[in-house]
């Protein structure tokens, strides 16, 4: 068992002990950040896998978090006024049902990731950056332009959606929905990093001349990396937009896209459970530095310059030691 | 009569265009010559545009306002370059990316406190306000008229500067060949500096000009940039050329957009409805054009082997 | 006479003003070692990414099993059975020796799209990386990092990689380079033997190697090949000599 693997338990504990702590000392409040965490790192898993694993510098998963967003926000809309989504050629009714509602929102993020992918996948380095970056861009304005859901001021839900069995109002029920699903999460990125797309995926990162070589194809693969990648972003947009119960064009601007490569880069690029120490670091400043100075962006600025200039592994190569586990 | 709407939206594209253009051009000289994707280069735009304001304020005059953007942004652009990105460009394009995301915030955050989250405005002077009659009586105001004017001339002094000095051929070289211009003895960190404060001040000069017909505020950077970042994408990286073309597009398609959409889905769609719809698509139109260039050119129009 | 593996027909590659490749026709042969030799500039590495579809020709017709491949994608190529290794090592560097050799079976398998399962507890895989790695006396370096390993190994675990890939023709791309003495000499022997397997394509500039090695020679010079023959033909080809090896060689 080596140093990481502890800290990376230690980290999942520690969220899940934290809001069940607070849950005995009735402090909502700090239930609802831990269920925030959760539910960003589950948005940075998903950037990680294209990232992380297939080098993929996307600036634009933002459209996969609002994508998710908004289809939590179209479809329980839709079922509190009682009025259908389409009815012709078939009729769809909205829903408050959460595991219809994650499905929509990760098919919905999958398909925009597929067409994104594609294009952009054609070229890579600078212009994939720009490209995804401008592809987020494209959904944030579309948002805007689009009245029918709120346009600029977005769409509010009045009660959170339903998951049999449990009541998602209760601050700590809907924490162990989005807790679970991280860890689920966590569990597919690590089978991923393993299995042997995960390896021929890595490798065409380092070196794509050597999988072409060997009958692979690099676009292939990271195609559906990003797709997969999408997806799971797609769903963290979906419990965001939950969480708050408010979905508006903010979940596609581009400094959700730049946030939640920061959380990657806060807790250690290319570390499986980086993205959980990083979104941890985000909302614990965001809640103290953000109580302190209306200013608090110069000093996440100021420590992220830090971090990309000097610790390279961010927080969790701080602790485990600069090596990037291979196995 | 829709000649003539046709016709100032055509102005009005150049004029988008032209702008785009000062921004673009910054871009892709620090991408051609140094490798290095910027993202805080919307925050040197910002600059320009406050240290115009701040200045116009002071002392009524627009030309020292301009003056002050340049000089504003070309400092904030060597500082930055001499403390921060000069660390940057050996490194990866993910380190530059998220370096530069943090100087977004810094800039951002910086300048909201020091001048306040309520925009700023700058006034057009007496000069160049009001609209000229262009032949074919059509009215169109002389400050948009003269930012082409000045757009165009940046840009022809663009074209000379890199054609014809020895900057210019220090920084073509620096393009092609970067140990080349080691051998030649060329001051490499001092022509990056160069280089990097020269998009600087273009960006700064862009957003001081643009400055004066919207509202000066902390965030008006970055849709530029990202729109600068569709024009290079179009016209290929590190070809100032390929800017300018993919520039004067985005700039005509996204005001054109504007117009022809809602009226092409009025015919057969009801009027608010057509709006609606309209306004969404053009919204999307100028992503569109780069995904076609992206099918048909991965590389953009002008741009080579990257 | 027997079908060739692999053939070039007038293949012709231009850039600008200049030919790399001119109407370059070339046949490997079953169970031989054909190398292509040539001064620095004269192609051969254009030959060689034409061949494995990384440029495609401006003119002429490149066949693998008598099958027009032209067309075709490097990796639809090595699909069809064709192995390259480069001059300069092309591995995933942070990877280990073992997680390379079985990117190469997972190549062999035809896809990597398996998301649940580990591919280095795979038995089947393991077997066949394993094998590979044993084959070119890498099995001690099997859990080192390649960018640990020394160059010389590092030139092992291309070869590795291709065998794991069980190819129709081995396209080789100056395996010697940078090879001690010692090691070319294992080198010269191990492709020796490799030959029977599938016939390898040599591009090489250590001539000892190659006059070893080689059942046939090609001269490649300014793109085009000026003469084709056994050892010894080209050692007494006169044009070879004056175009070549300098006059008086």
């Amino acid at each position: 068992m080596n140093r990481e693997f502890l800290i990376n338990m230690v980290l999942l504990l520690g969220l899940a002990v934290v809001p069940l702590w607070a849950m005995a000392g009735d402090a909502p409040f700090t239930i609802t950040l831990a269920t925030k965490v959760a539910i960003l790192a589950l948005a940075g898993v998903g950037l990680n896998i294209a990232l992380g694993i297939g080098g993929l510098i996307s600036l634009g998963h933002a459209a996969f978090f609002g994508i998710g967003g908004y289809a939590m926000g179209i479809l329980a809309s839709h079922a509190q006024s009682y009025t259908a989504l389409m009815e012709w050629p078939i009729l769809i009714e909205g829903t408050k049902f959460m595991p219809v509602i994650w499905l929509v929102a990760v098919a919905a993020s999958a398909l925009a990731a597929l067409v994104i992918g594609a294009l952009s996948l054609r070229t890579s380095g600078v212009y994939f950056i720009m490209i995804t970056l401008a592809f987020g861009q494209m959904f944030y304005f579309f948002a805007i332009s689009w009245p029918a859901y709120g346009g600029e001021d977005g769409l509010s839900i009045y009660v959170r959606n339903g998951f049999p069995g449990l009541n998602t109002l209760v601050p700590i029920h809907f924490f162990g929905i989005c807790y679970s699903l991280l860890v689920l999460a966590l569990w597919f990125n690590a089978c991923l990093a393993k299995s042997p797309f995960g390896l021929a995926l890595n490798a065409s990162r380092q070196c794509p001349e050597r999988v072409e070589t060997v009958g692979l194809s690099p676009f292939r693969l990271r195609l559906t990396a990003f797709v997969i990648s999408g997806a799971i972003t797609g769903l963290s947009g979906a419990l965001f937009a939950d969480l708050n119960r408010f979905v508006s064009p903010t979940m596609f601007s581009w400094q959700t896209s730049g946030e939640i490569m920061v959380f990657i880069i806060l807790g250690g690029v290319g570390r499986l459970y980086g993205p959980v120490a990083g979104a941890a670091l985000f909302i614990t400043l965001e809640h103290f530095l953000g109580g302190l100075s209306e200013y608090w962006h110069i000093y996440l600025g100021v420590l992220l310059l830090l971090v990309v200039l000097f610790a390279r592994g961010g927080i969790i190569g701080m602790l485990a030691g600069r090596q990037v586990a291979h196995d | 009569m829709t000649t003539i709407l046709f016709i100032e939206q055509v102005l009005n594209g150049l004029q988008f265009g032209v702008m785009l253009f000062l921004m673009a051009a910054g871009l892709t000289l620090v991408f051609g010559v140094m490798g290095l994707i910027n993202l805080a280069h919307g925050s040197l735009y910002m600059v320009g545009a406050f240290a115009a304001a701040a200045v116009a304020g002071a002392t009524g005059s627009f030309l020292l306002a301009l003056i002050a953007a340049l000089a504003a942004a070309a400092a904030a652009g060597a500082l930055v370059e001499l403390l921060i990105i000069r660390r940057l460009y050996a490194r990866d394009h993910l380190d530059q990316v998220l370096a530069t995301f943090a100087l977004i915030l810094i800039f951002s955050e910086g300048t909201r406190w020091l001048f306040g989250s309520f925009p700023l405005y700058l006034d057009i002077p007496d000069y160049l306000s009001g609209p000229v009659t262009l032949p074919g009586g059509i009215h169109y105001p002389l400050y948009r008229l003269a930012l082409i004017a000045a757009g165009l001339a940046v840009a022809a002094g663009l074209f000379l500067l890199i054609s014809r000095t020895r900057l210019g051929i220090q920084i073509r070289a620096g393009e092609s060949d970067r140990e080349m211009i080691a051998a030649l003895g060329v001051d490499i960190s001092k022509l990056y500096t160069i280089v990097f404060a020269l998009g600087a001040a273009l960006a700064g000069l862009a957003g001081a000009l643009v400055g004066a017909i919207q509202s000066v505020q902390v965030g008006m950077g970055e849709p530029v940039l990202i729109l600068a970042f569709v024009v290079i994408v179009i016209g290929g990286i590190g070809s100032i050329k390929g800017a300018l073309i993919g520039a004067l597009m985005v700039g005509l398609t996204s005001t054109l957009g504007s117009i022809a959409m809602p009226a092409l889905f009025r015919m057969f769609m009801d009027n608010s409805a057509a709006s609606a719809t309209g306004s969404a698509v053009s919204s999307m139109l100028i992503y569109i054009l780069m995904a076609a260039v992206l099918v048909w050119r991965p590389k953009g129009l002008f741009g080579g082997a990257v | 006479m027997t079908n060739p593996i692999l053939a070039t027909h007038g293949i012709t590659k231009t850039f600008g003003a200049l030919k790399a490749c001119d109407k370059v026709s070339i046949e490997l042969r079953p169970g031989e070692i054909h190398a292509v030799i040539g001064p620095n500039g004269a192609g051969k590495s254009t030959l060689i990414k034409q061949i494995c579809g990384n440029l495609t020709p401006d003119a002429g017709r490149i066949e693998l099993l008598g099958r027009d491949v032209t067309g075709l994608s490097t990796q639809a190529r090595a699909g069809a059975g064709l192995a390259r290794t480069f001059q300069v090592s092309a591995l995933a560097m942070e990877d280990t020796a073992l997680q390379n050799v079985t990117l190469g079976a997972l190549g062999a398998r035809g896809g990597a799209f398996s998301m649940f399962r580990s591919a280095l507890n795979n038995s089947a895989l393991r077997s066949t990386a394993m094998d590979a790695l044993g084959r070119v006396g890498l099995a001690d370096q099997a859990a080192t990092r390649t960018a640990e390993l020394s160059h010389g190994q590092r030139r092992q675990l291309e070869i590795a990689v291709a065998l794991t890939l069980k190819p129709k023709a081995f396209i080789m791309d100056e395996p010697m380079a940078g090879m001690g003495a010692e090691g070319s000499k294992r080198m010269t022997g191990f492709l020796d033997r490799l030959r029977e397997q599938a016939p390898i394509l040599l591009v090489e500039h250590d001539m000892d190697a190659v006059f070893a090695l080689a059942d046939r020679l090609s001269v490649l010079v300014y793109g085009k090949i000026i003469a084709t023959g056994t050892v010894a033909e080209i050692r007494a080809n006169a044009q070879v000599r004056h175009a070549y090896l300098g006059g008086d060689a």
